[in-house]
């Protein structure tokens, strides 16, 4: 592996009395894509910049495989960067650009030539190398910085939110170039953005932070699936989140079965857990719009783990290949229940569902989950 | 109401008379002063056209042109060690957190907003206390002193709107910091530094009033010759004079356009 081990431990850093890095530890395996995501101030970009040496923690240590960096200035460490602005040197040319940084260390003219060539062609850019970046797009003017930043073959590439400035369609495909040169160049990435999209489809891992902290650490599958805390649950992706009271807690094949009262719903859930929960707990009750099924009549099972409401569609909300409901409950209509119905069948004569059909919403116990409701 | 519509039918609007009058009054003047340059009749009747005045303005005027080459010597010294100062200043400012530097910028825009004369009055009382003999000397210093602050306010500008990360990325890829500042600030804030520059030069070469408080015998510039010419009634010279330097500054008004467009166009 040509990438790096990145350790960063119990790290803060506080500007004023803001504290932009509370106690924050990461570890970052050798030629990951690893992503720090989170709204903006949360100090996934404070973090970034400490690593690559444009700042300072006031407490805590970076390592490289386990060399402390933080002694070093940026240019001595094995970490380049591609910043949001891009940051291109608006005097020199595409080709310059990316050869700034063997021009610095004085490598004879061949091996520049051949590099630069080498690395315009991994960002595909051959057309183009003797354009001054003010005549380039967005997208164009992205790929010579990640092509100057690699050129210098670092064991670390820092990504400050290398797309947000991209129009969508050009940031997926971006996106998946960007992986594909992860791939092909093999060291560590590190990723800092705030869209959720983008860090659940790429990372090999990803850190979710709010106000300094870290959240959770895990695979996209996991922080989608399994967000440890109300925060985590509601940043990453949609969802219906009520606060809840837990009634009991039984064994239910691996897991447990908890039955919690739920306010908002004026009524009891069932939801599967892998720890189980002390009665009277407080936690909030979580699923995803898209694992709640609609339908016209009401399901057939009363299985236990079978919740169902019935309500009145509010607001359907029609995509393509989507629709959105949006369900006032009958015994709280001050609740609204989001649901996601993928269009999987031709729908000849129009939706089934139409606003204002009642409707039954419901879910299996193990669709749902607990969270903590510690960010409160 | 509308107003597209109302000026779009009359065709003659507010604008157009504002317009009008601006060349009315701006160019009259210098028509006048170019049209009677080619009379061959000393007063402000017309005779008939000769080239005479030109003749006499590039043969027989021998201390008019050794006042024009101590502008030209003030003008090119004096810009270039404001320009070089003024654009150190502005990157330091900028650069560098200190104690003091919101102080030093307020006090840098001084010599642009006190009156000339008080500038004038204040360098001859400086220069004599400092016994400096007035001369070539302390009309270099008066001009490079009115003329920093125009340099350090332009690359200033220039700086501010400089994407800063675009240093960082220079630090990040391996430069050190004096690299940085020669290969990627400077180069990107020479349009600014060059408007600087000729922004001195010619507020050098027109300066009349700083210039006469602070110039010594044999050391006037062109400004101050013209002013002693026309004491001794206007001549025709100074008309023929007059074009010449609207010819040439046209000239060097196009000049540095298209070559500002060129740098403007590569950065």
């Amino acid at each position: 592996m040509k990438g790096v081990e990145v350790n960063v431990e119990r790290v803060s850093r506080s500007y004023g009395d803001f504290k932009a890095l509370d106690d924050v530890s990461v570890k970052i395996n050798k030629g990951e894509f690893f992503s720090l995501l989170g709204p903006s101030g949360c100090g996934k970009t404070t973090l970034l910049r400490i690593i690559a040496g444009f700042d300072y923690p006031d407490t805590g240590s970076v390592a490289f495989d386990n060399k402390d960096i933080l002694p070093l200035p940026p240019d001595k460490r094995q970490s380049n960067t591609v910043f949001q602005t891009y940051a291109l040197f608006p005097h020199l040319t595409v080709y310059e650009n990316i050869a700034f940084p063997l021009r610095l260390r004085r490598v004879d003219k061949q091996t520049i030539e051949s590099k630069v060539k080498e690395y315009v062609r991994l960002v595909q850019l051959e057309d183009h190398i003797y354009k001054k970046p003010s005549m380039l797009s967005g997208g164009q003017k992205q790929r010579v910085a990640i092509a100057r930043a690699l050129i210098n073959e670092p064991r670390v590439l820092l990504l400050d939110e290398p797309l947000s400035a991209l129009d969508a369609k050009l940031r997926q495909n971006l996106l998946v170039e960007l992986d594909q040169i992860h791939d092909k160049v093999g060291i560590t990435f590190i990723y800092v953005t705030h869209d959720q999209s983008e860090a659940l489809s790429v990372s090999d891992r990803i850190a979710v932070m709010n106000k300094g902290k870290v959240l959770q650490i895990g695979t996209p599958y996991e922080i989608y699936e399994a967000p440890s805390t109300r925060f985590v649950a509601q940043f990453i992706g949609e969802s219906n989140s009520f606060p809840c009271t837990v009634l009991s807690c039984e064994p239910y094949e691996e897991e447990y079965l908890i039955r919690v009262d739920v306010p908002a719903l004026k009524g009891e859930v069932s939801v599967t857990d892998y720890e189980p929960q002390a009665i009277g707990a407080s936690l909030d009750f979580t699923v995803r719009p898209e694992k709640v099924r609609i339908s016209t009549n009401p399901p057939r099972t009363t299985a236990k783990e079978l919740n169902t409401f019935k309500g009145i569609v509010d607001e359907p909300v029609y995509s393509g290949f989507q629709s959105k409901f949006y369900v006032k409950l009958e015994q709280e209509p001050s609740t609204q229940v989001k649901v996601f119905k993928q269009h999987t069948v031709f729908l000849e004569d129009g939706p089934d569902i139409e606003w204002k059909d009642t409707v039954y919403v419901s879910w299996t116990a193990t669709d749902g989950y607990l969270v903590k409701d510690t960010d409160r | 109401m509308n107003y597209h519509k109302y000026s779009n039918k009359t065709g003659f609007s507010f604008s157009y008379v504002m317009l009008a009058l601006v060349v009315v009054f701006l160019f009259i003047p210098l028509f006048v002063v170019v049209f009677f340059s080619f009379n061959s009749a000393k007063g402000m009747q017309w005779e008939h056209a000769s080239l005479v005045w030109y003749k006499t303005l590039i043969f027989d005027s021998p201390s008019l042109w050794a006042a024009f080459k101590n502008s030209l010597i003030i003008a090119l010294t004096s810009s270039i060690t404001a320009t070089a100062l003024g654009t150190l200043a502005a990157i330091g400012i900028k650069w560098y957190r200190f104690h003091g530097r919101s102080y030093i910028t307020t006090v840098s825009y001084l010599p642009m907003v006190l009156p000339e004369v008080i500038i004038g009055i204040s360098m001859l009382i400086f220069f004599s206390a400092v016994k400096v003999r007035l001369g070539m000397f302390t009309i270099y210093a008066a001009h490079t002193t009115f003329n920093l602050p125009f340099v350090f306010m332009m690359v200033g500008a220039r700086l501010d709107e400089f994407d800063y990360s675009t240093v960082e990325a220079a630090r990040d890829l391996g430069a050190n910091e004096r690299q940085t500042l020669t290969k990627v600030i400077i180069p990107s804030i020479v349009p600014a530094v060059l408007s600087g520059f000729l922004m001195c030069i010619t507020m050098s070469l027109e300066d009349f009033v700083i210039t006469f408080f602070v110039s010594g015998p044999g050391s006037g510039t062109l400004p101050l010759y013209v002013y002693s010419m026309i004491r001794y009634g206007v001549s025709p010279v100074i008309n023929a004079l007059s074009f010449v330097m609207i010819l040439g500054t046209m000239v060097i008004a196009i000049i540095f356009r298209k070559f500002l467009k060129t740098v403007a166009a590569s950065s």
